[in-house]
């Protein structure tokens, strides 16, 4: 199913549609800069809410100000550049993790009415021109994505290095090992969706995802769909990529001061702060988009107008910021061993054997198997799983069982300065 | 199974702490515009805040100017100068008195050693924590700032901020416990009374069988 991209280019390209794209991207901006302050100030109330506090309360009414004050607080501060810096990196690198931030957020289909089934699903008309409401729709959108999340690690990663302190350093090493570890548990799971709806495309997933879905009960969404599991994974995998709380080890202000923005003070520290939580919200509409149908909500509420599009884009999205706060209000953080056990041995195997359960399934939709072939399929494959799953096991069970044995024999030989 | 549900488990209580009320006061440090509330938490009656410097019931002042105070302090925050008294006009009963007295906010840790250590009951603490200053000239007490009023209630400078009843019980500690902490005089009343407010009785609840 081919669906036409963004009908504003099927014309001829001139001043007005050049104008509509500098308006869409003006307003994602804008946009963008509110949303981080009230996702600031959001997280700040709730997080008391969740401690029995008030919270911000001063500026503006509710304290819904406290954002730009802090703002103006931070922007009027002395700008330290540290002697041993590398000064070029180190003042680059705030940029290099704000503008993935705001990239990322230009491929995500914030509106539209996605319920029309006559071929011009999630079209609006701005000045009498047809287009998305999205900056852009590039064919490989998903992998812009990713692109686009990898490359935010490099200004966790210079800002430790060029610092030239030992701390953000550790950070940054953090940083990188923990992003690059769940980069792949977290393409996996995109692997699924993309597998499920063949397409890269954000508006074409949204349009797949629309509709009456199955039996006109359950909408037909991707985490139902692939079958929940790549939605964990990627919920999992994608807090962890934002270093938020319980995977915040990147800034673990009892061992690291900081992290890698310890150097950093003034409207620079500020603007890492900005691409923080300008990537929360960021990885929540992406999740929004890529499992839970973006803005075609459940078709059988309300199903009409372009607002409605929006609407529901924003209250599923405000529900995985709720959801990031939650986090951060419950779970302590974790070690960076179980960090990395976590990725590596439970997300990044998981994904991968439900990828294939998915791919075989979708190679027997295509062959036509019948409810035989799929059952011996689903068996076999549990099968081998199973076989995997307790190999794996035994792997960690002997390596740990000879561990203890050598422990106990330096032990017993006396070599170990404390016993002796 | 069980370790997975009590993972769960933690969302549920912070999730039910959002319908909770709230325990934070709405306390504004005494600078609320109209309309808005500013209240201060109750304090315990012997808590430890900025001193006083006490008089007799005639006017004459406890300070004689012995040091002990200054000696004990473990911060060395306070200074203490004695003086001679003029016999003609004495500032104290005695030959002695303290002419300068000074005390640093900025290094005080509000032990009370230095109540203690004083042999004529002259220093004693309020319950006011509350006077953050923006100056360090302010934060060195004088005696001139020290000393309680005639009506010997302590002063209430610009800066701090006393409520309704809080210059009261200016000698918290020394009704509630014995001096230099000896059990044989529990109960009995050791304190000479504040200028205006007389001898109260001492607190009872001090001795190890009635807090068992």
């Amino acid at each position: 199913m081919i669906v036409a991209a963004d009908p504003l280019f099927d014309g001829s390209f001139g001043l007005p549609e050049l104008g509509i794209v500098l308006l869409k991207v003006v307003i994602a901006f804008a946009f963008l800069l509110f949303a981080v302050m009230f996702n600031i100030w959001f997280l700040r109330k709730v997080i008391s809410d969740m401690q029995n506090r008030i919270g911000p309360n001063l500026a503006g009414p509710w304290g819904i100000l406290v954002t730009l004050a802090d703002g103006i607080k931070l922007f009027f501060k002395e700008d330290l550049v540290p002697e041993k810096s590398h000064r070029f990196v180190f003042k680059l690198a705030p940029y290099l993790s704000l503008i993935p931030a705001f990239l990322v957020f230009a491929i995500v289909p914030i509106g539209g009415d996605f319920n029309r089934a006559d071929g011009t699903a999630g079209e609006v008309s701005i000045f009498g021109h047809d287009t998305f409401l999205q900056v852009a729709d590039p064919p490989v959108g998903v992998l812009f994505f990713l692109a686009m999340s990898s490359l935010a690690i490099y200004g966790v990663m210079l800002a430790g290095w060029g610092s030239g302190s030992k701390y953000p350093l550790l950070g940054s090493v953090r940083a990188s090992a923990q992003m690059v570890s769940y980069e792949a548990a977290l393409g996996l799971s995109i692997a699924a969706v993309v597998l499920v709806s063949g397409t890269l495309s954000m508006h074409e997933l949204v349009v797949l995802q629309s509709g009456q879905g199955f039996n006109a009960v359950v909408p037909g969404w991707n985490i139902f769909a692939t079958g929940f599991v790549p939605f964990v994974v990627f919920l999992i995998a994608g807090t962890a990529e934002l270093n938020h709380p319980p995977f915040d080890l990147v800034e673990a202000e009892q061992e690291l001061v900081g992290g890698f923005h310890t150097e950093y003070s003034s409207i620079r520290f500020a603007l890492f702060f900005l691409a923080e939580f300008m990537n929360q919200i960021t990885m929540a509409a992406i999740i929004v988009t890529l499992f839970l149908g973006g803005p075609s909500g459940p078709a059988f509420f309300f199903p009409a107008g372009w607002w409605i599009g929006l609407f529901w884009f924003f209250f599923k999205l405000m529900l995985f910021l709720f959801g990031f706060v939650w986090l951060r209000a419950t779970l302590p953080r974790f070690r960076y061993d179980q960090l990395m056990d976590l990725g590596w041995k439970l997300l990044i195997p998981l994904s991968l054997m439900w990828f294939l359960v998915l791919a075989g399934i979708q190679v027997g939709r295509e062959l036509g198997w019948g409810s035989v072939e799929q059952t011996i399929f689903v068996l076999g494959f549990g099968l081998v799983s199973l076989v995997c799953v307790a190999l794996l096991f035994l792997a960690l069970r002997s390596a740990r069982l000879r561990r203890l044995a050598d422990l106990d024999q330096e032990l017993t030989e006396g070599s170990v300065p404390w016993r002796s | 199974m069980a370790e997975l549900t009590e993972y769960f488990r933690g969302f549920a209580v912070t999730f039910k702490k959002l319908f909770e009320p709230r325990v934070t006061t709405d306390y504004r440090g005494g600078k609320a515009k109209p309309n808005q509330p500013d209240e201060k938490r109750q304090k315990v009656e012997r808590l430890h805040g900025r001193h006083v410097l006490n008089r007799y019931e005639d006017g004459m002042e406890k300070c004689i100017g012995c040091e002990l105070c200054a000696g004990v302090c473990p911060a060395n925050c306070i200074y203490v100068r004695g003086a001679d008294n003029d016999p003609d006009n004495p500032v104290s009963p005695g030959e002695r008195y303290g002419y300068v007295y000074e005390i640093n906010y900025l290094r005080c840790i509000h032990c009370d050693l230095c109540v203690e250590a004083c042999p004529t009951q002259a220093i004693t603490e309020t319950k006011l924590f509350e006077f953050s200053f923006t100056n360090r000239d302010d934060a060195i007490y004088t005696r001139d700032e020290l000393l309680v009023g005639d009506d010997g209630k302590p002063q209430q400078l610009p800066w701090e901020d006393w409520r309704e009843g809080e210059d009261d019980l200016t000698s918290g500690w020394m009704r509630a416990t014995s001096p230099s902490g000896d059990h044989r005089y529990e109960g009995v009343v050791q304190w000479k009374g504040e200028l205006g407010y007389g001898v109260r009785s001492a607190e009872l609840g001090q001795s190890v069988e009635e807090a068992q």
